[in-house]
């Protein structure tokens, strides 16, 4: 069973990894000082809460928080595409939505885990949420502010809409062994959180009129596989830069 | 649009006058006031030398800021543990940080931060020389978070017992923070300088490219720096570039020694009768050339703030429209 929630554990922890990562990348570059500040703060908690995940594991004799995200083999990773990810030449509109829909999915997911029957994850839910309020409200005030601001902010979000919407309909993509996790009572079954998810971001994204369609299951083939250890196109180069200083002396400390 | 204009250059009846051009009177009392120790506020009278020469030294400040969060940001990303990760990330959001805070004190002075902005992408305004400088490896940025940010406190530090009221508070709230920087890069260089034969040959590199812009960092020495009296007497300016300089010296070098690091000048000495560090010329040419233009990475670090610049255009003409509110930041 010890695989099975590790896989449930990465599967959360590798998101997290990968978000801050790219939410760090706004520092000094967002459109005004006030975003770069918000996003380096929520790559501060995503990254934290990266770590946190990783420690479950490694309370139970697993590897290290370091050892899982600089030390890992490519396909060992469990993220969703969404989160790998670049920020195409630093658009805005882009990262918001992303920011979004992700921050969306979070609260959905720890609200469910609140109620896990694995005790750690129920406890760390809770504690997680706390900062989780903050990541959502932001999300939310900026769609709704830029969504019926001018044209072109609503075209640009609704370009961005377009592309991350499959992408983040994959955060709920089925895990390697959901049925055991969902029997044991750690987990909802993704499919009704992805609902949860829907009914939570529909009313703001039509308020700011904006629109999306369910992908079709024969349209999701380029954007699946992140839970099963395939990785995105732009994977090897994000985690060449993120374990190029740990890599370059293996045996050092930091 | 970011609303901390508290006075507006309209409103400010001796905008642009020469200091003989000022009511005597006034500039007495003014000088009285500082005199006391009394802090001016920013609906005080000032002379608008005093008023030009505080935006001058606030704005550069804040520029520093944000470029300074440049070289080390690229960082971030490539840190190599969790620990080391997560306080870059917070160090570098609060240098921003302090960006926002210097703009809203300099705005208080009467220049929106939208215009320094626009002064620093034309080049109009300038921001430490030291970060015209590459952070080539992991090391730099230690090195950068401990001895730059060293500097950078007692610069501030000193600044802190100034006269104007919103520069000497966001100083010490800076101070304060900058403190836990310190802490965080003499961490990492320790950690460097007691690690691999690899890591302790990246940090020697990496004191030797950043000692002379180090040396830099205060300023031209006193006998070429052209500060007044005059800022003195205003506590705008309240030590010279070498009395910093000799401060930072006496605080720092050794510590530096005592980790078993060479700091590449041959001349480097504390004199026992003057009690004054003497060192060798650290090519004030070079310094300004960096200044005007001709630094290793001047034109990156605008080209880069032009880019951001650029790319926010959209997001903040769509904050000015009709019904878009000004959103509260999150942090
Ligand atoms: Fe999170
Ligand atoms: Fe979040
Ligand atoms: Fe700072």
């Amino acid at each position: 069973m010890i695989e099975v929630l590790e896989i449930l554990i990465l599967s959360l922890a590798d998101d997290e990894l990968f978000i801050g990562h790219r939410h760090a990348e706004w520092i000094g570059l967002g459109p005004i000082l006030e975003e770069d500040i918000a996003f380096a703060s929520i790559a501060q908690d995503e990254t934290g809460h990266a770590q946190a995940y990783y420690q479950i594991l490694t309370d139970l004799g697993l590897p290290t928080p370091d050892e899982y995200a600089f030390k890992r083999e490519a396909s060992a990773f469990r993220s969703a595409h969404l989160v790998e990810l670049p920020n195409f030449e630093y658009d805005y509109g882009m990262a918001l939505m992303r920011h979004f829909l992700y921050d969306a999915a979070e609260q959905v997911r720890l609200d469910a885990l609140r109620k896990s029957a694995y005790e750690p994850l129920a406890g760390l839910a809770e504690r997680l949420l706390r900062e989780e309020k903050y990541h959502w409200l932001h999300a939310r005030v900026w769609i709704q502010r830029l969504g019926r601001s001018t044209e072109e902010a609503h075209h640009r979000l609704q370009a961005a809409l377009d592309q991350l919407f499959p992408y983040a309909w994959m955060l709920f993509e089925e895990m390697p062994h959901e049925e055991k996790m969902i029997e044991a009572g750690w987990v909802p079954p993704s499919a009704e959180l992805r609902m949860r998810w829907l009914e939570k971001i529909s009313p703001i994204l039509m308020e700011a009129n904006l629109a999306y369609s369910e992908p079709k299951a024969d349209e999701l083939q380029a954007f699946q596989g992140g839970r099963h250890g395939i990785r995105s196109p732009y994977f090897d180069s994000l985690y060449a830069e993120m374990t190029e200083v740990s890599a370059s002396d293996p045996e050092a400390e930091w | 649009m970011y609303g901390n204009l508290v006075v507006r250059p309209e409103d400010i009846e001796n905008w642009g006058k020469k200091i003989e051009e000022e009511d005597p009177e006034k500039l007495a009392e003014f000088e009285g006031r500082i005199e006391r120790g009394e802090k001016i506020e920013p609906q005080d009278w000032m002379p608008f030398e005093y008023r030009r020469q505080l935006i001058r030294l606030i704005e550069q400040h804040a520029h520093s800021e944000i470029i300074g969060a440049l070289p080390e940001g690229t960082w971030i990303t490539r840190a190599p543990t969790f620990r080391r990760k997560l306080a870059l990330m917070a160090k570098v959001q609060d240098e921003v940080g302090h960006a926002q805070l210097l703009y809203s004190a300099a705005e208080t002075l009467g220049k929106s931060r939208e215009q320094m902005i626009n002064d620093l992408l034309s080049g109009k305004s300038k921001y430490s020389n030291v970060f015209n400088y590459p952070a080539k490896t992991w090391a730099d940025t230690a090195i950068i978070a401990w001895l730059v940010d060293a500097g950078a406190i007692i610069n501030q530090t000193t600044n802190s017992k100034g006269s104007y009221g919103p520069y000497v508070r966001a100083l010490e709230r800076i101070c304060w923070e900058e403190s836990f920087h310190l802490k965080y890069g003499y961490d990492s260089v320790v950690y460097l300088a007691t690690g691999t034969p690899k890591q302790r040959a990246m940090l020697q590199d990496a004191l030797n490219r950043w000692w002379r812009p180090i040396m830099h960092f205060f300023g031209p020495p006193d006998t070429q720096s052209v500060h007044t009296e005059k800022l003195i007497r205003w506590k705008v300016k309240l030590a010279t570039n070498d009395e910093m300089r000799q401060q930072f010296l006496d605080m720092y070098v050794p510590k530096i020694w005592e980790l078993g690091l060479t700091i590449p000048d041959p001349n480097l000495r504390k004199n026992p009768e003057t009690g004054r560090w003497e060192y060798s010329d650290p090519d004030w040419g070079e310094f300004w050339r960096v200044i005007n233009g001709d630094g290793p990475c001047n034109k990156e670090r605008l080209a880069v703030r032009r880019f951001a610049e650029e790319k926010g255009r959209w997001v903040r003409e769509a904050l000015r429209a009709p019904h878009a509110r000004y959103v509260t930041p999150l942090a």
